[in-house]
Formats: structure tokens, sequence, C-alpha cells
């Protein structure tokens, strides 16, 4: 069972850190679908199908999507999905930050005194969540509706433009 | 080793992962990206003690992240809005390029 969870572990963040390490924009938003994968993958091993599915639908279905668009949309050039190069200091004391907290967060997880139950994963059924989100948790839902809702409009209202001189600067 | 403490490092290394990307890299998509990261992460975590943790109700930890990836796709979708606004004004979308407020 361990042996499979670091596998998963290993893809990916391998992945996640090819792509954050990457000079070619598209090549990094395609290596994080394949990391997003993962973290779905790892979802289906704990049991989760249902976050898995929407782990799918959401990242690998629109979040991607939404940023390869992106990506495709603010490059002049075909050879601009290239990101410039950082500064040398920035990219050391990143690194540097990265570490420090990778170690303080993996010393904490490592001696926590954790109650573990290895017993099988708790039964969640499709139906279970059903009737969760329409009773007990209604108005979460209703709160992520429009949370949702409201940020789509925001969305397009900052992304439309505002009159009819834009792109008159267009190359 | 337990799977719960494997679990964790595995989050702890892809929060990690998530927060050098978005400190070091100057470009505002991949800035992004790494912000979505460290939210996977910390999903990551919910999941792992929602299967081995010691169990309350039984269906919490995937009620909760559900609501996380919920908030991930709305915070998403806005700030790719805010990269081609910005990508409008200033024909760039690098961070340390971006010094105006008002374009």
């Amino acid at each position: 069972m361990n042996a499979a969870l670091i596998l998963i572990a290993l893809a990916t963040l391998g992945t996640a850190a090819v792509a954050m390490a990457g000079r070619n924009l598209l090549h990094s938003v395609i290596l994080l679908a394949a990391t997003w994968t993962g973290i779905a993958v790892f979802y289906l091993w704990a049991g989760a199908q249902f976050v898995a599915f929407a782990q799918v639908l959401v990242y690998l279905g629109a979040i991607s999507m939404v940023v390869l668009f992106a990506v495709l949309l603010t490059r002049r050039a075909r050879e601009e999905s290239v990101a410039g190069p950082e500064l040398k200091s920035r990219t050391f004391f990143s690194v540097l930050a990265g570490l420090a907290v990778a170690v303080v967060l993996l010393a904490a997880g490592a001696s926590a005194p954790l109650a573990v139950s290895s017993g099988p994963a708790p039964e969640v059924t499709v139906r279970d969540l059903g009737v969760l989100l329409m009773g007990p948790d209604a108005a979460a839902l209703l709160v992520a509706g429009v949370l949702l809702t409201i940020a789509l409009i925001g969305a397009v209202v900052l992304a439309a433009g505002s009159g009819p001189d834009e792109g008159e600067d267009a190359p | 080793m337990s799977p719960l403490h494997l679990c964790l490092a595995f989050s702890s290394l892809l929060f990690a992962v998530g927060l050098t990307g978005a400190l070091a890299r100057g470009n505002s998509i991949l800035v992004l990206l790494g912000l979505e990261l460290m939210l996977n992460a910390a999903n990551l975590n919910f999941i792992a003690f929602w299967r081995f943790g010691p169990h309350g109700s039984p269906a919490t930890g995937v009620v909760f992240v559900l609501f996380a990836i919920a908030v991930a796709a709305a915070e998403t979708a806005v700030g790719l809005a805010l990269i081609i606004s910005m990508y409008r004004h200033q024909r760039n979308i690098r961070l340390p390029e971006a010094t105006r407020l008002k374009g």
C-alpha cells in the first residue's frame, strides 16, 4: 500500500517541480495537468472516488483549459510562451524559503503524535454526499454557488475590457 | 512509517514546491499555478486525515475538499481574468514589470 503511495507522490512531485522550474509555459501547463492527474489518483488510492472525479472534472477539464487559453491569449509571437529568465538572487532566496518551509512542515508532520486508524476507508456514497449537501450543508452549498456566480461575473467584467478604443495599440 | 505520515510528507513537499514556484517565478500565470499547487496540498491533507484519522462524521473531509475545489476554481477564473486585463494594459504579464496601479 505504501509503495503505491510513494510512486504516486514521486510522479506528482516530479511533474510539479519540473513544471515550476521550466522555461516554456505550455510545457508547464501540460506538466501541471499531469500533476493534477496524480492528485486525482491519490484521491482514488485513498478511497475518495467522488473527490477524484471532481478533481478530474474541475482541474483537468476546466482549470487547465482556462490556463491554456490565458497562456495562448497573452503571447504576442509564436516563440513568446517562454517565460523570461529570473533574477538569480530571487531564485536563490525562493528556493531557500521553500526548503525552510518543507523542513518545518516535514519535521512537524513526522513528530506529531497522530492516532492512525488502519481500518478500511469510511463509506461515503454519492447518495450520502447528496443528502449532506441538500440537508445540513445546504447553506454552504448556496454560499459556494453565490461565490462562483460573483467570481465568474467579476472575471467577465475584468477580461471584457471597457471601451471602443480597446485594441488600437494591438500589434 | 504509517501511511498518514507519508501523506503528510507528500502534501508538505507539494506545498513547498508550490511556494517556491510562486515566489521564484516572475510570470504571473506560473505564480497562479503555484498557488493552485498549495491549495491542492491542503486538500491532500483533508483527504489523508479523512482516510486515516480518527473518524467523526464519515463525510466531513470529502465535503470540505469539494468546497475547497469550488473556491479554487473561482479563484483561478478571477486570477486569469486579472492576468488578461494586465496584459491588455501593458502588453506583458511579468510581475516585476507590473509597477503601475492604473494602466
